[in-house]
């Protein structure tokens, strides 16, 4: 059986040990035995922190063909394609053939034999996997810290290029004293030895791409940062959906004949007619084989689909954790009282206001009706005070951002209405799904600045990006440019709405913002509550945001009764005071405030305090009129 | 030298040449042909040689110019390509697999072009034979299959002849063979066809072929680089002994398509190489015209000596020693004098609607040969049949190691447009979904049920509370009614599709049913008539970026051909816009007169319309037109118009808190276990469609005129008319969408009777006169009830009255004359009551209006 290190460091060893045996024993099924033999091990007490993540290790310090983790989001999907899953080698001298095994492998070994009847051809699947979009900094952090794989460095070797993993202080040190030999070598370091040759020749195309255009990674939002991963899949790619989130363990495949630009180089000094040339375009090349200095392949071995990116709880689903998570349910009451409190602080006093900002970040969509999402909650939180510029608002965000896994700002000004890209297109000469800035993982915040936008004229492009947001909004869902024709994919993202006035988009819930306070300097005030929470305090706010929007829900049937007494009472007394949608939004506020108070059923209390909450958010809302029932 | 039979004729190639020849790595069969190249030119010459060689310089120079010596030479060529030579062993293997024979053998007039061209042709099947796989086998006599396979020629070729002699389809459907005598040997008419028109191409169908010799079907879909080109044997043979006169380009090229394994491109797998597939897509891009070298044409730069070398497997052998001179490395390529056959890379992408949700559609590379080049464009919707090739990745020398990738695509033999019908079909019949025996039994079993009509109708957007006869009549609406062709009577089509109005308070969900009716129907469209101008609605002209040519760009009305358009917001529709309505509604064309493209587009569409009332509540006090102000002369074109109130009852509101509450903490599951499955509701929608067509039976047609007939007579009796011819166009097509629900053939009395009551529930709903509670469609048709048109000229009569009465003050002030009224009347007259009064006497002259002044004519 291989150690332990050999499982991370080599698995193609292990593959190819059990694709021996398999040979011999004729008995079928190695295949599951390898995916069962990974599985098992990453299930061991925290073995998984013990293989390196390509998200927070450059990827120029990860061995070749070992054993990496790469969290992220599947951005496109490739068309399958079909390899050589098994094959014979010959020896040009002996002429002795060698059954070899093709899966987890981008390239051959050297003297194919293409004739040999032992040829077995089989089927994967591709798909690009981006890291999630707009994953907060103290996520990665997390990550990053947790993760017990060193991987040290070639310590003759500077790194030419700035992408740096986040401050991971063993691997600064590394870099500011390159000469530092012997330093302190840990877990990984028996990897060494042959390291060192290969990832020289994997720096070399980098080096050379540095001189072309520098390659579009499609991350759907704009500035970010991070390896982009064609991930080969080998079973079961139909349960994968686009938009995924998930951590795959996989071989990294740096291997430079992967590059396109290696083929296209020798292609061109021999005279040769290969329809294979033509078949694709140059554009097509390069979105599809980049230099694997950049886009990496990884041959999945073993996925972990995230229910949720918050590292301060596990994976898996809760209801397996549920237990070791008893305590923290029982706080939920007092985390949400102390969170409750931050919010009133940031959102200028106002109580109410901070309620609703709660209730919204834990919303989620968790259910679907036909084509209406359950569970939406879209706040529009207006009356942001515009003097003090665009302080408040991106401080606001800066806040958010630091509680919740993934967040995005887009400021709504004229100019990124009509230029920013928001919904994916499908390129068809690069034959690529252009990512979109919505094309965002499930359980984003979308953070929307609306207080930015000025007078102008919002040109078609901009039209069209309105129309999605409202879509999103309404629906969850956004349409896809197929050009031809339009895709829609479900989406669950938590848009917030920022506004001097009532917004120009639509929204579950309108809240008015009614300052208590006036600080004189905006920034100063929120930049001290900002800092005010230790980071402990913030983990617990963290964990209870994510606790809360995974709890279940019910409503018994003593609740539902008075529900709807309630609600026949209400209509006796004045129809026109409640229609049928608002009791639609009130059954969504009841719900969040049950779960956020660590309920998983409905209460009359808590009935009484949605209807409560709600009618003093509304008796704030009428007099800034906008009666025009028109609106959805 | 290199053998001149193989002349320019690789031009005529066919298509997939090359690539088999790249795959010969993979495919056995074609290992035989790898060493061909070089023995070809070691061959000695053939008989028929000698006389070429002289022609040979002509011909190239030809290419250039044509001189007309050229034709001193005709005769000793058309002899030498005499019929003698058809049915030769070389011409036999002109249909070896992938030989460039492509000509008729002889059997041409000294027509220039053609002679020239099939004879190249003719010449070069000859070095072709050595190369073809079937030749290896021919010394060994008939017994022998082709290598790597179970084909026997012989065997094959007569049972294809056989099959094409015999087959006989007297239940075909198929468009192309409506001119055809069913019970004649289908494809024997189809060759007698191109003996007359001249287009050798012979398309066969392969459900045919399958249900006629299935294990000749079998052979062509496992191995049909080897079989087609048999068959192509077989029908040459054959047709030119029935028509041995007939000139042809060259010889007729079998084209199978509709391989019974039409499958999704998503199914696709390692199993398929090589094989007969038929796959649909989405054609997204075509690439340029390219010119793929077939031979390569070399010349001595020192003697002037010329060498062919035949492409192969991509790659071409450059001689290095002049065979004339003995120079080394004095060959050089002459562009312009070698061979290319057209080639074209067509991407196609998995229709929209095969594809699982969540997922990005799958891309497949086609390439098209020859006149299949351009065949298609971006946006076409086809069926392809083609071979399913998987070429290894290049080994390149210099690199060790290969990518262990293979590249996959697909050699055309039939292209077929699916949406082709559409512009001048009847309706979409032809572009049958297909349904599993399994799925149509499920329906039909739905069908079968009692309560089929109210299953669905309560499976429609149960997430929307009650409201049930609104579903019932939008259920009515997906189906649709029977469409009728009285072209020939010279009314032209009669319209089968439903139009529905919703009109009622804001948030009663109308937005939600339009969303929910929307995503259900696949050709539907969504609009919202804030957002759309008349253009959008219909079509606009654009300039072309690439080709600067006008394209007239399609709107929603014109893509929901045949579906569902649905527009919110009617009410906030420009004037402008509503009025291209009227023709859609009614004609359900639309005609477009702009930048000089006049056109009428079939705009089969229903119209599912949610308009809000004006006040933004809904007035009961007043009628429909005056609470949305729409012109009635679109509302008349409406078949039910539905009021969506809110219904303020106890009982109501306690079964609609219910309903919600349970929506907030049922699971998935548990809702999917009470109600019928979108999916399936969307097939029986799409089944009804298209395969039940209703027709009146005698009975129904009674009801339907004693319906009409009675509808009339409530009004009449009231000295108002209830009902109009529109009215029972209306309810003739409900009754037969509720004959679809049933899928009945026939419309009988419960659905005329259904369709009434839908009929009359409408017409409670939206025609009541709110000042007599009566029904009153005159509401809808003139936009004033009876009994409003009778009170106004009450009004102006006493009016005009009071008046007379007082003729000494021809002026008097408007508000005085109001009071006055007003005082002399019993009844309340409102102001806009008495302006229309005074209007009604300003139209008879009897005075006129100036300001707040008001003076009589005299």
């Amino acid at each position: 059986m291989p150690s332990t290190n050999d499982w991370i460091n080599n698995p193609l060893g292990v593959v190819e040990e059990m694709f021996g045996a398999s040979q011999n024993s004729s008995d079928s099924g190695w295949e599951a035995k390898v995916t069962e033999f990974f599985r098992q091990r990453l299930m061991e007490k925290d073995a998984h922190t013990w293989v390196p993540s390509l998200n927070d290790v450059p990827l120029h310090y990860l061995k070749p063909n070992s054993l990496v983790k790469f969290r992220c989001l599947i951005q496109d999907m490739f068309d399958p394609e079909f390899y050589m899953g098994a094959y014979d080698t010959v020896d040009p001298s002996t002429k002795a053939k060698v059954l070899r095994c093709g899966k987890y492998k981008d390239v051959t070994e050297c003297g194919v034999d293409l004739d040999s009847a032992n040829m077995v051809t089989s089927e994967r699947q591709t798909f690009y996997c981006v890291p999630i979009p707009g994953e907060s900094p103290w996520v990665k952090e997390s990550y990053a810290s947790t993760c017990q794989a060193r991987v040290v460095p070639s310590t003759s070797y500077v790194p030419s290029r700035q992408k740096r993993s986040y401050e991971d202080d063993d691997e600064d040190d590394m870099d500011t004293q390159p000469q530092a030999q012997g330093h302190a070598h840990n877990a990984a370091a028996e990897a060494q030895g042959n390291g060192d040759s290969k990832r020289q020749e994997t720096e070399a195309p980098s080096g050379q791409k540095a001189s072309s255009p520098p390659l579009d990674l499609n991350f759907p939002l704009p500035g970010e940062k991070g390896p982009a991963c064609l991930v080969k899949v080998y079973a079961d790619w139909d349960s994968f959906k686009l938009n995924d989130t998930m951590e795959v363990y996989g071989i990294l495949s740096v291997s430079p004949a992967l590059s396109a630009l290696s083929d296209q180089s020798d292609t061109s000094s021999s005279l040769i007619l290969d329809p294979a040339e033509c078949m694709e375009t140059a554009e097509e090349l390069r979105v599809h084989s980049p230099p694997a200095s950049l886009v990496p392949r990884l041959h999945l071995i073993h996925t972990q689909r995230l229910a949720h990116n918050n590292p301060l709880l596990p994976p898996a689903a809760l209801e397996d954790s549920a237990a070791s998570l008893a305590s923290t349910l029982g706080e939920m009451v007092s985390v949400r009282a102390e969170l409750l409190a931050y919010f009133t602080q940031l959102l200028l006093g106002d109580v109410l206001a901070a309620e609703y900002l709660l209730l919204h970040l834990i919303s989620n969509v968790y259910a679907r009706r036909d084509v209406i999402p359950l569970g939406k909650f879209t706040l529009n939180l207006s009356g942001c005070p515009a003097t003090a510029g665009p302080a408040y608002t991106e401080q606001l965000y800066c806040a958010l951002q630091q509680l919740v896994p993934s967040a995005y700002r887009l400021s709504m000004t004229l100019q990124n209405m009509n230029q920013l890209r928001l919904v994916p297109r499908k390129d068809y000469v690069a034959n690529r799904l252009l990512s979109g800035a919505l094309q965002l993982a499930a359980n984003t915040s979308l953070y929307l600045d609306e207080t930015q936008l000025e007078q102008g004229q919002l040109d078609p492009a901009g039209v069209r990006n309105i129309t999605a947001l409202g879509n999103v909004i309404s629906w969850q869902k956004v349409d896809y440019d197929f050009n031809y024709h339009q895709m829609e994919f479900p989406s669950n993202i938590n848009v917030l709405i920022a506004s001097e006035g009532r917004s120009l988009l639509p929204s579950d819930c309108h809240v008015h913002l009614q300052p208590q306070v006036t600080p004189p300097n905006m920034e100063a005030y929120l930049g001290s509550a900002l800092t005010a929470q230790s980071s402990s305090q913030l983990n617990k706010f963290r964990l209870y945001l994510t606790m809360a929007r995974t709890l279940d829900y019910s409503i018994s049937e003593e609740v539902t009764k008075a529900v709807e007494d309630d609600f026949v009472d209400m209509r006796k007394d004045d129809p026109q005071s409640i229609s049928a949608d608002d009791l639609h939004s009130l059954l969504g506020v009841a719900r969040l405030l049950c779960l956020s108070l660590g309920q998983s059923a409905l209460s009359t209390d808590a009935w009484s305090r949605a209807k409560h909450i709600e009618t003093l958010r509304k008796s704030r809302s009428e007099p800034q009129g906008c009666l025009n029932g028109n609106e959805p | 030298m290199s053998s001149p039979m193989s002349t320019p004729g690789g031009k005529r190639g066919r298509p997939s040449n090359p690539s088999t020849r790249n795959e010969a790595a993979t495919s056995p069969p074609a290992q035989r042909r790898r060493g061909q190249p070089s023995s070809n030119g070691d061959l000695p010459l053939m008989p028929t040689s000698p006389p070429t060689d002289m022609p040979d310089p002509l011909q190239d120079t030809s290419l250039f110019s044509s001189p007309p010596h050229l034709h001193h030479f005709l005769p000793s060529e058309v002899d030498m390509s005499s019929p003698l030579m058809y049915g030769t062993p070389s011409s036999r293997v002109d249909g070896t697999p992938r030989s460039g024979a492509r000509g008729t053998p002889a059997r041409q007039r000294p027509d220039l072009g053609s002679v020239r061209k099939s004879k190249q042709v003719d010449l070069q099947s000859e070095p072709s034979a050595a190369d073809g796989a079937a030749a290896a086998e021919q010394p060994a006599g008939q017994r022998l299959v082709i290598w790597g396979t179970d084909v026997n020629v012989a065997t094959c070729k007569e049972k294809f002849q056989r099959f094409l002699q015999r087959f006989i389809d007297p239940s075909s459907k198929e468009d192309e063979n409506s001119c055809l005598d069913l019970n004649e040997p289908l494809y024997m008419q189809k060759l007698e066809e191109i003996s007359i028109v001249g287009d050798p191409v012979l398309n066969i169908n392969c459900g045919h072929v399958s249900s006629f010799d299935a294990e000749l079907y079998r052979q062509l879909v496992c191995y049909p680089q080897e079989v087609i080109p048999t068959f192509d044997m077989a029908v040459n043979e054959l047709f030119f002994e029935r028509f041995p006169d007939s000139i042809l380009e060259h010889q007729i090229q079998v084209r199978p398509y509709n391989a019974l394994k039409t499958r999704n491109m998503r199914s696709l797998n390692p199993e398929d190489i090589d094989q007969l597939i038929t796959i649909s897509g989405m054609v997204i891009r075509t690439s340029q015209l390219i010119p793929e070298m077939q031979e390569a044409f070399f010349q001595c730069a020192v003697c002037a000596f010329s060498a062919r070398v035949e492409v192969d497997r991509g790659r071409i052998a450059e001689p290095a020693v002049c065979r004339n001179c003995n120079t080394t490395h004095s060959l050089a390529l002459i562009h312009n004098r070698s061979m290319f056959s057209d080639k074209q890379m067509v991407k196609i992408q998995e229709s929209p609607e095969d594809m699982p949700a969540g997922q990005t559609p799958h891309t497949t590379v086609v390439y098209a040969h020859n006149d299949l080049v351009d065949k298609v464009q971006p946006g076409d919707r086809i069926n392809i049949t083609g071979i399913y090739r998987a070429v290894p990745m290049r080994v390149n020398p210099r690199q060790s190691n290969v990518k262990s990738v293979y590249k996959t695509h697909i050699d055309v033999i039939h292209f077929r447009k699916t949406d082709e019908k559409r512009l001048h079909g009847q309706d979409d019949e032809n572009e049958q979904r297909l349904f599993t025996e399994a799925r149509v039994q499920t329906l039909r079993e739905l069908a079968a049920k009692p309560d089929v009509y109210d299953r669905l109708s309560s499976a429609l957007a149960p997430s929307i509370y009650e409201h049930e006869d609104i579903k019932k009549g939008i259920l009515l609406q997906l189906f649709g009614g029977t469409r009728k062709d009285f072209s020939q009577t010279g009314r032209g089509n009669f319209r089968a599709e439903v139009n529905i109005l919703l009109c009622g308070d804001p948030g009663t969900s109308k937005s939600q049913l339009l969303q929910y009716v929307f995503n259900l129907v696949p050709r539907g469209q969504y609009t919202s008539g804030k957002g759309s101008s008349a253009v959008g609605l219909t079509a606009y002209i654009m300039k072309d970026p690439e080709t600067r040519q006008t394209v007239l760009q399609t709107g929603a009305l014109v893509l929901s051909d045949n579906g569902i358009c649905c527009i919110d917001e009617f009410d906030k529709m420009s004037d402008s816009t509503r009025s291209v309505l009227h023709e859609v509604m009614e004609q359900q064309t639309l005609s477009i007169a702009k930048a000089g493209i006049i056109c009428q587009l079939n705009a089969r569409t229903s119209i599912l319309a949610a308009a809000n009332p004006v006040e933004s509540q809904w007035n009961p006090k007043k009628t429909t037109i005056e609470n949305i102000q729409l012109p009635h002369t679109l509302l008349s074109r409406f078949d039910l118009i539905f009021l969506m109130l809110d219904p303020q009852d106890e009982a109501y509101d306690r079964k609609l808190a219910h309903h919600l509450v349970s929506l907030y903490y049922q699971s998935e599951e548990q809702l999917e276990e009470e109600n019928l499955d979108m999916a399936v509701l969307k097939d029986f929608i799409a089944y009804a469609r298209s395969y039940i067509q209703p027709k009146l039976s005698e009975e129904a047609g009674q009801a339907l005129i004693e319906a009409y007939v009675e509808m009339r007579k409530v009004g009449s009796g009231r000295g108002m008319v209830s009902a109009y011819p529109r009215q029972l166009e209306s309810l003739i097509r409900l009754a037969e969408a509720h004959a679809k629900v049933r899928f009945s053939d026939k419309v009988e009395t419960i659905d005329v009777e259904e369709a009434k009551r839908l009929h009359r529930e409408a017409l409670k709903q939206s025609a009541t006169d709110p000042r007599t509670g009566f029904v009153d469609i005159s509401i809808l048709t003139t936009g004033m009830s009876a009994t409003a048109r009778k009170r106004k000229e009450e009004i102006t009569a006493a009016l005009k009255k009071m008046l007379q009465s007082r003729t000494k003050t021809p002026v008097m002030k408007f508000q005085q004359l109001f009071d006055d009224l007003r005082g002399q009347s019993e009844t309340a007259i409102t102001k806009d009551q008495f302006e229309e009064a005074l209007k009604a006497l300003c139209d008879e002259d009897y005075l006129t209006i100036s300001g707040k002044t008001i003076r009589l004519a005299t």
